[in-house]
């Protein structure tokens, strides 16, 4: 049977956690579509060249920029009668969508999919990542969000067929008014290389500067610890944890976080941590590659000039 | 307009999970348990509704064992007006399907005009509850929250959501469903004079049997194991040249 | 908002065997009273710890029909030896004719206290007894007369400054014809009522030692369960006593443990350090091998015995457990005592509830638990003045010999706080690197002892000096708190060049063994915000 991988789309581009997606849907079936719902059926060309897939349709309508939940759940229901696997990069995007569907089809999703070990089974985290469970669902249809950073993400060198589909657009009982994008140069933090993160160590806002500072001395994204969110340094879409985003980047720099396990949870798998701290003794230290205990302010300067 | 409150009781999210290692499944014996955080946030925000006077009633709802009513007492000691206690025959495998099935059994009971819930549970991770009630209801849904605020008229909300890409502002038509992220404001305490004061507050007792809901599980879990963090060398630095060095050799500068 | 009051018959203060036994027989005694219980630990048995080999009788005494399905009592004591460790590797066993009678273990039980604590808990809901997990007492209150009226607790919501945040909620008066304090060894209420009470007139100060405590879970081959190893001896040497045990309970788990007096003198020893070591030993290693390390905890306990018991009754209330003093030195065991205290505790407050006269004396001189106390008064001071070996062998011969019937007091009149040699005449004490597999370091522990404090409020070690630190302690004695400290609470660390006394409040188990060690008692432990601390899971 086969499987459908939700693209989901930021403005004209593919996110990369749709690429991860397609990896895993390809492990499930021979024959991997993928669905767009776009404000611009154009954008399907670009879909259409990521390797591994074989169809593409697509969905245009002037709504679907900033689709409802309600909305795309319903026309996505509506092509799942030819599919037994429905894949989707975990994201908010999918997040929010991908369970509706569960409830139109009634069906139990399964949420950040790390590994798939058979065709029913998967493995999934739970406790913040603490715990890692083998599922294994009886759903006939069966619906996933994989995790972006357990999955290669496909690359471009396929040809697929582009379908249009024509669908009615559904009536929405929601409306969307406004997005206030994140104004940011630096890598996505969810797929970024390299990742310099602060902690309410920092003390202040203005603190906070200098690691987006050494973030771009570094070409890195930034991210930040849940306590320097509360605490008002960096909105929550910084945020590296259980509650924020779960990251494994080639480099994770830690400036004066303590390592509370929710942050570790989100971040353990990196494959270099730094810690940078005044505090020996704090967590963070354990798991780190290097460690630099030392007053955060001078260090961070002594990086930025250096770097 | 009458909001519900669905909350759930999970491990305390301070303490580590462990595997038991004879069951081979999370142990719970003897652990702490807590209201999910995502939930405090949630009652928070209906409860300054009701002070706003734009809600009749707040209704927490929970589902579980005996011991579910603990929490339930929490809410109502924070300041929500009744609960309702589900109650199951020792500890089920409920899925989010399940729960949304139930709660959505119990929304349209109550003709709730809003429902307030947590954006996950921090032991199964799932982020799907709100969404499937959602769709089973077919009422509108705002999931991942951190600012709300009602129309004059009080026939729509006006929500913002965190979504990767920025801020979403959207309105939802009533009723509707949310469910709330950590920023949407800081929960109060269960002070003890109010919860001495909440021993009194309605509390209504529901068998899951008398539902009709089929809860058979969809998905099984095989197995778990502890993932942990490892500890790693933690080789010590002294100065940003030498770290910048260490990371050039690393390969990852 | 207003602070609110609230009266009750009876007021306990603490959530351990002895406030909760208190609650309990009260409730049977007279079921209309009203009692209610405050804990500061987020649930009860959050804030237990103990090894813990218990003496069932007293828990029988107290529910004759239920104690029996108690959980916890699932695991009679099997194998009992003792062990002198010379040193790192050699050990001697101690043939059982040998060993101090108190420390025979036929009919006792291998338990978790705190799963105890928990199934006392549920009996106490169920007599009807209001419990209040997550609420610490901060003071008590007493009326013009000065007769003792009850407790307030704390604020909450006080950020770091001591200004209150959104979430400020007020904290609340617990009026009470009797309030019973039961907040373990050195109670922060309690030593203020001890003082201001004169509650320790004509006795000796009160001794204490730091007990440490890990679960291990250890392979099927390794695990005997019910069997029960103590040693005396390394690495407790040079004068320092203690002693060290290994019990192995349910599920493939073992406690290990060690037990620091709080009376060595040399400011560079460090108790957590030597715990970390004694498992190295060949004695205690053997079972742990390939195992896993589960939990961590550490606290004091205070075991002067009868000599250091202060007067557990006064007008308005009474001071019980072991924040009276009521463990037994002779069998290093508390709970039992605990349990007893507060039943004789309930006794004693329905009566003069009940206005009829009597005296708490009388009740306790003629209780099996001043028998015990009596029996074992010297042991401790024994081997504080004598030393290990010729202190060993008066209580054998006290104990075995004689049978405890000696008319000898021997008292130890030195606070634990008075006896540390300067650091120029104490010899530096080193320590191997932890191993990550036997021995670990501070902060790993304590990510297993599940401590959590709110970041944002007091501090709530309270430093009466705030030179001290850096000033004479940290000349005459190297800080000593940068040791006994099994949190790593408390640390000396260059800030721009200059030291800095950093407290970091929030590692905090609630052991108290600062409050006790601090040779300029310039530290006084507080309750922090209701519901921090650590989060004990069967200890």
């Amino acid at each position: 049977m086969s499987a459908l991988v939700l693209i989901e789309l930021h403005g004209a581009e593919i996110s990369a956690n749709s690429r991860a997606a397609v990896t895993a849907a390809t492990q499930l079936s021979d024959t991997v579509d993928a669905l767009v719902l776009t404000n611009d059926a154009a954008n399907a060309t670009a879909v259409a060249a990521i390797s591994g897939i074989n169809t593409v349709k697509v969905i245009a309508d002037s709504v679907l920029e900033h689709v409802s939940a309600g909305i795309a759940s319903k026309l996505i229901a509506g092509v799942m009668t030819d599919y037994q696997y429905l894949v989707a990069g975990s994201a908010t995007y999918s997040k929010n969508i991908i369970p509706v569907v569960g409830a139109l089809l009634d069906v139990q999703p399964i949420t950040d999919v790390c590994e798939v070990k058979s065709a029913n089974t998967f493995v999934r985290p739970l406790y913040a990542g603490n715990i890692m469970a083998t599922v294994e669902t009886c759903d006939v249809t069966i619906l996933l969000t994989v995790r972006p950073t357990e999955f290669e993400h496909a690359e471009d060198g396929g040809s697929a067929t582009v379908e249009q589909l024509s669908v009615d657009v559904p009536e929405s009982n929601s409306t969307f008014v406004s997005l206030q994008e994140s104004q940011s140069e630096r890598p996505e933090l969810t797929t970024a290389e390299r990742i310099v993160s602060g902690g309410r160590g920092l003390g202040s806002q203005e603190n906070f500067a200098l690691i987006e500072q050494l973030a771009d001395k570094l070409d890195a994204a930034v991210g930040a610890s849940r306590a320097a969110v509360d605490a008002g340094f960096i909105s929550n879409d910084y945020q590296v944890g259980q509650t924020g985003k779960v990251v494994a980047p080639k480099l994770y720099m830690a400036v004066g976080i303590s390592g509370a396990i929710q942050h570790l949870a989100g971040m353990k798998d990196s494959q270099v941590i730094v810690v940078i701290n005044n505090d020996a003794d704090a967590p963070m230290a354990r798991i780190a590659d290097l460690v630099w205990n030392t007053d955060l302010f001078g260090a961070v300067q002594e990086l930025i000039d250096n770097a | 307009m009458k909001i519900i409150i669905p909350i759930k009781r999970v491990l305390d999210p301070y303490t580590q999970a462990r595997v038991d290692k004879q069951t081979q499944m999370v142990d719970l014996t003897n652990a702490k348990m807590a209201m999910n955080p995502f939930c405090e946030i949630a009652v928070e925000e209906a409860l300054k509704l009701k002070e706003s006077g734009a809600a009749s009633e707040t209704i927490a709802v929970s589902i579980g064992t005996d011991k579910t009513v603990d929490t339930l007492r929490t809410a109502l000691a924070m300041g929500i007006d009744r609960a309702i206690f589900i109650k199951t025959e020792g500890d089920l495998d409920l899925q989010p399907l399940h729960l949304g099935k139930i709660l959505a059994s119990i929304i349209k009971r109550e003709e709730a005009g809003l429902v307030i819930m947590g954006k996950q549970a921090v032991d199964n991770d799932n982020n799907q509850t709100g969404q499937i009630i959602s769709g089973l209801l077919d009422y509108s849904l705002g999931t991942f929250i951190s600012k709300f605020s009602l129309s004059d008229d009080a026939q729509s909300v006006e929500v913002s959501r965190e979504i990767d890409s920025g801020i979403e502002i959207r309105q939802l038509n009533l009723p509707a469903i949310v469910t709330v992220d950590l920023r949407l404001n800081e929960p109060r305490y269960a002070s003890l004079p109010n919860i001495m004061k909440a021993r009194s507050k309605p509390l209504e007792t529901i068998e899951l049997s008398s539902l009709d809901i089929d809860v058979s599980p969809r998905v099984k879990v095989i197995s778990v194991i502890e993932s942990g963090t490892k500890d790693r060398a933690a080789k010590q630095v002294s100065s940003a040249k030498e770290l910048l060095e260490e990371l050039a050799q690393m390969g990852v500068l | 908002m207003e602070r609110e009051s609230i009266e009750y018959d009876v007021v306990v203060v603490g959530g351990g065997p002895a406030g909760l036994a208190s609650a309990c027989k009260l409730k049977q005694l007279n079921p209309n009273l009203s009692v209610c219980l405050l804990e500061k630990g987020s649930e009860i048995g959050s804030h237990i710890i103990s090894g813990a080999v218990f003496e069932p009788k007293a828990l029988f005494d107290l529910f004759p029909e239920d104690a029996k399905d108690c959980p916890t009592l699932n695991n009679a004591v099997k194998g009992d030896d003792v062990y002198f460790l010379r040193n790192g590797s050699k050990k001697i066993k101690v043939p059982s004719w040998l060993t101090p009678k108190g420390l025979h273990n036929h009919g006792n039980y291998i338990i978790s206290l705190g799963e105890l604590c928990q199934w006392l808990g549920e009996k106490a809901m169920d007599l009807g007894v209001d419990i209040f997990p997550g609420f610490p007492a901060e003071n008590y209150l007493s009326d013009e007369s000065g007769r003792i009226c009850g407790i307030a607790t704390p604020d909450m919501g006080i950020d770091k400054e001591g200004n209150q945040k959104g979430t400020w909620a007020p904290g609340m008066n617990i009026l009470a014809k009797q309030t019973i304090f039961a907040e373990g060894a050195r109670g922060h209420i309690g030593k203020q009522l001890i003082k201001d009470l004169n509650l320790d007139k004509d006795k000796s100060p009160q001794h204490f030692a730091i007990g440490f405590k890990e679960v291990w879970e250890v392979e099927n081959d390794k695990h005997s369960q019910g069997d029960v190893l103590h040693t005396i001896g390394w690495p407790l040497t040079q004068g320092v006593s203690g002693g060290g045990y290994l019990y192995h309970f349910d599920k493939n788990r073992i406690a290990v443990g060690l037990i620091v007096d709080l009376n060595y003198d040399n400011p560079y020893q460090n108790p957590f350090k030597e715990f970390q070591q004694y498992k190295l030993h060949p004695v205690v290693k053997q079972y742990l091998e390939s195992g896993k390390r589960i939990s961590y905890g550490a606290r004091a306990i205070s075991k002067g015995g009868l000599h250091s018991l202060v007067k557990m009754d006064f007008n308005g209330g009474m001071i019980i457990g072991c924040n009276a003093g009521t463990l037994n030195p002779g069998k290093i065991k508390g709970s039992h005592c605990a349990l007893q205290s507060g039943m004789l505790a309930a006794e004693y407050i329905n009566k003069v509830l009940n206005e009829e006269v009597c005296d708490f004396d009388d009740i306790f001189k003629s209780s099996a638990l001043y028998k015990e106390l009596h029996q074992a008064r010297n042991f401790s001071s024994a081997l504080h003045k004598f030393g290990l070996y010729i202190g060993s062998a008066y209580n054998f011969v006290e104990s075995n010999i004689f049978r405890n019937k000696l008319p000898i007091n021997i008292k130890d009149e030195k606070k634990d706080s008075d006896v540390l040699k300067l650091s120029s005449n104490a010899k530096v004490k080193n320590y191997p690197a932890p191993d990550n597999e036997f021995t670990f370091d501070i902060t790993s522990s304590l990510f297993l002892s599940g401590t959590n404090h709110e970041e944002d409020q007091p501090i709530h070690l309270k430093l009466s000096d705030a030179g001290i630190p850096l000033g004479p302690n940290l000349s005459q004695y190297d800080e000593p708190a940068q040791r006994y400290c099994p949190a790593g609470v408390y640390e000396i660390i260059e800030k721009e060049g200059q030291d800095c006394f950093q407290i970091n409040a929030q590692n905090c188990l609630h052991c108290k063994t600062c409050d006790i060690k601090d040779p300029a008692q310039n530290i006084t432990w507080t309750p922090p915000e209701g519901g921090g601390g650590p989060n004990y899971i069967s200890m």
